[in-house]
């Protein structure tokens, strides 16, 4: 910050920065600006603690009540006799961990399964373009337009008998990670960076004798880190967040994944163990948003604008 | 000169091979998961269909039957409510959210954290929360009420407010990413036109109007339309938390066609739901589509 910026902040109590909003930093110098920028500050920051925070934190520490605490009302604010070990009994009475492993093989497969399917197309249709390239692209787009509940019977009742080969995929993760790479999305994403490559950088590759696997491989990948993280985080919390295709093609209790899994612990469960449960299962997903923040908040607006 | 040509196809040939290669997993993917899936469902929507035999054609029947379940009527009514309230909280709130947080300068980092947090949760757990949070006794909504003065509701017991309860959970889960989106939109707004509307003697309410929202417009138009595709399809929070009711109030387009198909096994009147809500949804989505392809 500059001395002068520095000053304006110390008038204003609102930091100056280049480029200015809806509101000018005039006006908000100004007397009235002065008084209401530090109340229209602590709204937003309680707003957003009592709209966002609080719920989250009222449910962690709510799932250490016993089941007659959680009972009562008006609800106590904190436990009177705090239970910890309920993360732990939850934990085995759901038996969690079978379940966490599921998630993370549908997850992980979804995420293999898609970056090995669409950055080869992805490429071919950036820099080999095939006879026909542009039509295949224009049909991937056809599914674009497509809402997917609208395709749910048919391509659920495909998943019970795969055509030509005719297998059965249901209570299998399959079912999960081949649809989840027919993701035109996707393709069109990855496509459109390596369109952006430098042409120069390919053709030299090519002169130096490089295939095109090498070439995908040794050049286009490393430069192209940042969509790939993109895809990579958005195919994975895709997978961990999805509940209605998991329903479907995991009738075996012993093979769903967690929210499949936590929905139908859910009538029969005590409260205090569900709460617990619950909170175990977004620990890994806001996790992920701890450590990828900046990818996953910079790819929001990279993909067009579709979250 | 033939043998240069023929060695000039040749080598075309192989490129193409080659590109196919590359591509065909995705073909395949396509084919049995996506395109095959597309027309197969236009075709069972006019077919009888089970496990057992092997489908047959009925014509129209499907259709008639579904216009003469009493709840075709009311899951579409109930569909449009919720498309209908979420855009009146999840379209405007995370706008006027956004016009807020991009006039701010401190905790700026927090405010994105917070706001997005949601998103991340699996919904399940999300509507699974929510219903305890809507309890009436116990719950924090009502608790949280009381400590203002205020009346408890009945939330998810009542139909009244059955269907308003949902929607604020999904607006609740969903609203950080139109939020970061629109501030991510508000950023672009060029000073200069603040400033020439400044000196015409515009209030920040005019400016609000004509500088700040017709320069957004194309975001605001393209998520109001992804919203109005995503709430048209809303099923977790009914078939989670309320299971259609209480007295059907939550019964949503989707939830019907769920019923149809893994409830009672009739999937072709399940595909014929599936398609009347694609000639809905497909107008939506085309006109998307098309905004988003002009935008490049």
């Amino acid at each position: 910050m500059t001395t002068s910026a520095r000053r304006a902040t110390a008038r204003s109590g609102r930091p100056e920065r280049p480029g200015r909003t809806l509101v000018s930093a005039a006006q908000w110098r100004s007397r009235r600006g002065r008084i209401a920028y530090p109340v229209i500050l602590a709204l937003a920051l309680l707003a957003f603690t009592v709209a966002f925070v609080l719920p989250l934190a009222w449910v962690a520490v709510g799932a250490m009540k016993s089941p007659q605490e959680l009972a009562t009302v008006p609800p106590s604010v904190l436990p009177s006799t705090w239970h910890p070990d309920t993360y732990g009994t939850a934990w085995q009475y759901m038996d969690l961990a079978k379940y966490f492993l599921n998630t993370l093989v549908v997850a992980v497969g979804a995420w293999a399964v898609q970056l090995a399917v669409q950055v080869p197309a992805a490429y071919a249709l950036s820099a080999l373009r095939p006879k026909l390239g542009n039509v295949i692209l224009g049909l991937m787009a056809v599914t674009l337009m497509l809402p997917a509940a609208a395709v749910l019977v048919p391509t659920y009742l495909t998943i019970t008998d795969v055509p030509l080969v005719h297998v059965n995929l249901v209570n299998t993760p399959s079912a999960i990670w081949f649809p989840a790479a027919a993701n035109a999305f996707n393709i069109y994403l990855l496509k459109r960076f390596f369109d952006q490559l430098p042409a120069d950088l390919l053709e030299a590759a090519r002169i130096d004798g490089a295939g095109p696997v090498r070439t995908m491989w040794s050049i286009v990948l490393p430069l192209s880190r940042p969509i790939l993280a993109v895809v990579s985080i958005f195919a994975v919390v895709a997978a961990w967040k999805d509940f209605i295709w998991p329903l479907l093609v995991f009738p075996d209790p012993a093979r769903q994944t967690l929210s499949v899994a936590l929905q139908r612990f859910a009538p029969d469960t005590p409260i205090n163990l569900l709460l617990a449960g619950l909170v175990l299962a977004s620990v890994p997903m806001v996790g992920v948003f701890l450590v990828f923040q900046r990818q996953i908040l910079a790819g929001l607006t990279t993909g067009g604008v579709k979250g | 000169m033939t043998s240069f040509t023929a060695a000039r196809m040749r080598r075309r040939l192989a490129e193409n091979l080659t590109a196919y290669g590359f591509l065909c997993a995705a073909l395949v993917c396509f084919a049995t998961f996506s395109w095959y899936p597309i027309v197969r469902g236009v075709l069972l929507s006019f077919q009888q269909v089970d496990f057992v035999n092997s489908p047959t054609w009925v014509g129209l029947d499907n259709f008639r039957r579904l216009f003469a379940d009493p709840l075709f009527g009311v899951a579409w009514r109930n569909t449009l409510l919720f498309t209908g309230l979420a855009l009146v909280l999840g379209f405007a709130v995370p706008f006027l959210v956004a016009v807020v947080l991009n006039e701010l300068r401190h905790a700026t980092a927090y405010f994105r954290l917070v706001v997005y947090l949601p998103v991340m949760l699996p919904p399940v757990v999300v509507a699974l929360l929510w219903k305890w949070f809507y309890n009436p006794g116990p719950g924090l909504f009502n608790t949280l009420l009381h400590l203002v003065g205020l009346p408890g509701l009945s939330w998810l017991d009542s139909t009244s407010t059955s269907m308003l309860s949902l929607v604020l959970v999904a607006t609740w889960a969903n609203m950080g990413t139109a939020t970061l989106i629109y501030l991510a939109a508000l950023q672009t707004v060029p000073p200069d036109l603040y400033e020439a509307a400044e000196l015409d003697g515009a209030g920040v309410w005019q400016r609000l109007r004509h500088v700040t929202i017709p320069h957004t417009r194309f975001v605001l138009m393209i998520l109001l339309l992804l919203q109005v595709v995503a709430t048209m399809q809303v099923f977790t929070e009914p078939y989670v938390m309320t299971g259609g009711g209480p007295q059907d109030s939550t019964v949503t387009v989707l939830l019907l066609l769920y019923r149809y198909a893994f409830v009672y096994n009739d999937f072709g009147t399940a595909s014929a739901l599936s398609l009347l809500l694609f000639l809905v949804l497909g107008i939506f989505s085309a006109v998307y589509f098309r905004l988003t392809r002009r935008s490049g």
